[in-house]
């Protein structure tokens, strides 16, 4: 499988605080990769990095073989990377459907085709009967649901989630789990995911890669991963499934 | 023009800038700290002008002197409006809490429009005319008092930050809101503090600004207007840089005025706000943007 | 197009806008010459107010300044017909230039760094000063001494050079409030409006949906610096005077401000409630300041202090919003909603 991303030695401090060094991984095109990894172990500095909210020190992001590093977030959008925020940031005084709306403008050249785009994604993550609602009065599996389906209305070819299950219940977060794999073996999507549920990420990844102090101490197959002792010494350890 | 009148005038505008840099360092203490922006600040400032005038024209209180007790009384109207008014506002949009301000300066303006009229007020102290001769030096007493007012008033407030514990502790709200909660401060009660010392700072200004101009109602907005674009040229939070900003545009008005009318004196202003923008837009002093 | 003006529109609301309409169009028929007058105001701040109202209330960014983009329009025309006998219609075209230009760069000066908020109203507003002490010192229009149109001719009507009777003012003021309002209805269900609003609730999480920001910022404030102009141009050929010291102070900026808050951001329709509420009151405040006899300059100004005060703190969303809903409009695309919205 050729690498739709590739993260090439990227090296981020802030202010002296090494938050990422030398960080390099894979995701193969069609892929589903877990990023896991202990508290502060520098997760979402990298998916900034890769968004362009955060520009690296040093090294290159490559998105199918384009250098992307240093790009604006809007710009890493429209060259197809989808992400959501881990703590989720909707257009509170807006509707369900402007929301995932504004999402779907970018993959959609008039109004009309976004708002049809919109109705079908929020279809498809069960937002349909609030589609009228404030998202403001969401309640946060909603909200989070909500910030899924903005980032996929983009039509990205990679799809970045940033804890989306935290806080779900499970039943909730297998409705996830399937949505994921649905959109995974169907549309042939792209997905990174940052997650602490240990259930969702085995269920879902077909790669881990594993982030302590900022550093890439494993990266392979889950069953492999999860048996590295490094891992289990550092994170396994600590938070035991 | 021979040197000397340059020389004098840039004396002249550097002793105003120390004003004005006082007047934006109040701005600058609340907005480090309150986070809330004061639309009023110029305004705030008039009322203190008037105190003064009024008191200098009923008693023949100087002005100097009537600094302490007329900084009081804007200290209290600060504490009033934070409780009052501004606290609630704490936690809504920013633009919110501007536009609050903005109508609490719109009622400021007026009601002093309809106390005082639109002529302009002020005072006639003993040293009005006089002067000090320094060589070639011809230093204005009233300006050189002021100055000197301002520096000293800037000075007890460094002190009180750096070294008093409620000076410390309002530094620890401004760092750390969450933080400074924990340990049991009362964020409330400081920031209605901060609020008030800000406002007793344009209150001290305002005594010494009559000394260099007269009142009128509408410069209150000028003046607000002054203190901000001297804190984003100093650097918003920076108290050095408030000094530093009020120099800077006081020497440059003064100059400005000079080379060409003194009524277009402000455009030299706008012009080196928009130079900072451009070029520095985190502020001389100020720390950089993300 | 009509049903592209028409979705979404609850009917209740079409029924209420066409009678309002009506009313509007007949209201010179029956009012007397001062109650005409004050209409032309009404008319002028609902425009202006819906023009602002796309920076603030689509776009998020609070523009303090607007007196300037009203003064460059009126100037700008004013002295093309004064100077060089060019008609207003023309004129208007270098106006809305001008205006724009205005805008992009205070817009670039501020949304470069992505620091709007409190440098851009400030930047608004310095702009504003600064044209004001620029057109006091600039004798070839007028300077401080004021630009003067030649005084319109009330025998006849003129529109091609708009010299004529409050009644064709009226006119004139009406089809541009209802155009602004057409167009800002249009603007509110396209691309850049959906994008506008989405900046305005989480600029992060728009520009991570492939906003380009800046350029949407820009955008909003290019397109209302011009629309606002237009309302200068028409309030050049109306008063025939001009005055920086009046037509540049920050107190014109906060007045046309005051309308569409008062109404309610964002909402298209509160521009106009909120122009229709604040001058009758402030009209009907002078009447009686006038029969009493009593002669307070600044009266006016600390009524509209307390008015925006008591909107501010008690209905922070404007008048708009619960009176639409006591009407049965239900919510409007663009509303601000529960209010809750920022931070």
């Amino acid at each position: 499988m050729t690498a739709l991303l590739e993260v090439d030695g990227i090296s981020k401090s802030f202010s002296g605080l090494r938050a990422l060094e030398n960080v390099s991984f894979r995701v193969p095109e069609g892929s589903i990769i877990g990023l896991i990894g202990p508290n502060g172990a520098g997760k979402t500095t990298c998916f900034n990095v890769i968004a362009g909210v955060s520009r690296a020190d040093a090294g290159e992001v490559r998105l199918a073989g384009a250098r992307i590093d240093g790009w604006r977030p809007d710009q890493v959008c429209r060259a197809g990377i989808g992400r959501t925020f881990q703590l989720v940031k909707p257009f509170a005084g807006l509707s369900v459907m402007e929301n995932v709306l504004v999402g779907a403008l970018n993959a959609c050249s008039s109004v009309r085709a976004a708002k049809a785009r919109a109705g079908d994604i929020i279809e498809q993550l069960g937002l349909a009967e609030k589609r009228g609602a404030v998202a403001a009065a969401l309640t946060l599996p909603e909200r989070k649901r909500l910030e899924v389906a903005r980032a996929l209305a983009t039509g990205p070819r990679l799809l970045m989630l940033d804890e989306v299950m935290a806080g779900l219940r499970p039943t909730e977060t297998d409705h996830m789990v399937a949505l994921f794999r649905t959109l995974n073996a169907n549309l042939g999507l792209t997905i990174l995911l940052i997650e602490h549920v240990m259930r969702a990420v085995m269920a879902l990844s077909s790669g881990l890669i594993v982030l302590n102090h900022g550093q890439v101490i494993a990266a392979g197959p889950p069953a492999e991963v999860t048996g590295d002792p490094a891992v289990l010494e550092c994170y396994l350890g600590e938070e035991a499934l | 023009m021979p040197a000397e009148i340059y020389l004098n005038v840039a004396v002249s505008g550097v002793l105003t800038g120390l004003v004005y840099g006082l007047m934006a360092l109040g701005l600058s203490v609340i907005f480090g700290v309150v986070r809330v922006v004061n639309f009023a600040h110029g305004e705030m400032m008039t009322i203190a002008m008037y105190l003064a005038v009024a008191l200098f024209s009923a008693y023949k209180l100087d002005p100097l002197v009537m600094l302490v007790p007329i900084a009081a009384v804007l200290f209290a109207l600060g504490y009033v409006l934070q409780r009052g008014l501004i606290n609630p506002f704490i936690n809504r949009p920013e633009h919110s809490q501007f536009m609050l301000l903005v109508a609490v300066a719109l009622i400021m303006v007026n009601a002093l429009l309809i106390a005082f009229g639109p002529d302009a007020r002020g005072v006639q102290t003993s040293y009005a005319f006089a002067s000090f001769a320094l060589g070639p030096l011809i230093v204005d007493a009233n300006k050189a008092y002021a100055g000197l007012a301002a520096v000293t008033v800037a000075g007890g407030l460094f002190a009180f930050f750096r070294y008093t514990l409620t000076g410390k502790a309002i530094r620890a709200c401004a760092d750390n809101y969450a933080g400074a909660l924990v340990v049991g401060l009362d964020v409330k009660r400081l920031y209605a503090l901060t609020f008030a010392i800000g406002s007793a700072c344009v209150g001290a200004c305002g005594s010494m600004m009559v000394l260099l101009v007269d009142v009128t109602p509408p410069l209150g907005p000028t003046y607000t207007l002054l203190a901000f674009v001297i804190v984003i040229t100093g650097g918003l939070g920076s108290m050095a840089g408030a000094l530093l900003g009020g120099v800077l545009i006081g020497l440059t008005e003064a100059v400005g005025g000079l080379l060409f009318t003194p009524s277009a004196k402000s455009m030299f202003t706008f012009a080196i706000l928009v130079v900072v923008l451009l070029f520095r837009p985190q502020g001389l002093l100020g720390k950089r943007l993300t | 197009m009509i049903p592209l003006l028409t979705d979404g529109v609850p009917r209740r609301g079409l029924k209420l806008l066409a009678a309002f309409s009506v009313a509007l169009l007949a209201a010179p028929l029956v009012a007397s010459d001062y109650l005409l007058t004050v209409l032309i105001l009404v008319l002028y701040f609902a425009y202006v107010g819906q023009a602002w109202n796309i920076m603030m209330g689509f776009a998020g960014q609070l523009s303090l300044g607007h007196a300037l983009y009203v003064g460059l329009g009126a100037y700008a025309a004013a002295a093309l017909y004064v100077h060089f006998g060019v008609g207003p219609w023309l004129g208007l075209w270098v106006a809305m230039a001008s205006a724009a230009a205005a805008g992009a760069t205070i817009g670039f000066l501020a949304f470069r760094f992505g620091v709007g908020g409190v440098y851009f109203a400030i930047l608004t507003i310095a702009f504003a000063e600064f044209a004001r002490i620029g057109f006091d010192h600039w004798s070839w229009l007028g300077g401080s001494a004021g630009l003067f149109l030649p005084v319109a001719n009330y025998g006849g009507n003129d529109i091609l050079t708009l010299r004529g009777s409050p009644t064709m003012f009226y006119y004139v003021m009406l089809a541009m409030t209802a155009s602004a309002f057409v167009l800002c209805h249009v603007l509110l269900r396209s691309r850049i409006g959906y994008y506008w609003l989405a900046i305005r609730e989480s600029a992060d999480a728009a520009q991570a949906l492939g906003i380009d920001i800046f350029r949407c910022k820009m955008v909003a404030v290019v397109v209302s610096a011009a629309m606002t102009s237009l309302g200068g141009v028409l309030f050049a050929f109306y008063y025939n005077n001009l005055f920086p010291e009046q037509v540049f102070h920050i107190s014109r900026s906060i007045e046309l401000i005051l309308g569409p808050i008062i109404g309610g951001i964002g909402t298209l329709v509160g521009p106009i409630v909120g122009a229709f509420l604040l001058t009758t009151l402030a009209e009907t405040l002078s009447e009686i300041m006038r029969a009493v006899g009593i002669d307070l300059p600044g009266i006016k100004q600390v009524f509209y202090g307390f008015c925006l005060l008591g909107v501010v703190m008690f209905l922070p969303d404007g008048v708009w919003p619960p009176l639409g809903r006591w009407l049965g409009l239900g919510r409007e695309e663009g509303d601000r909603g529960s209010g809750e919205g920022k931070r």
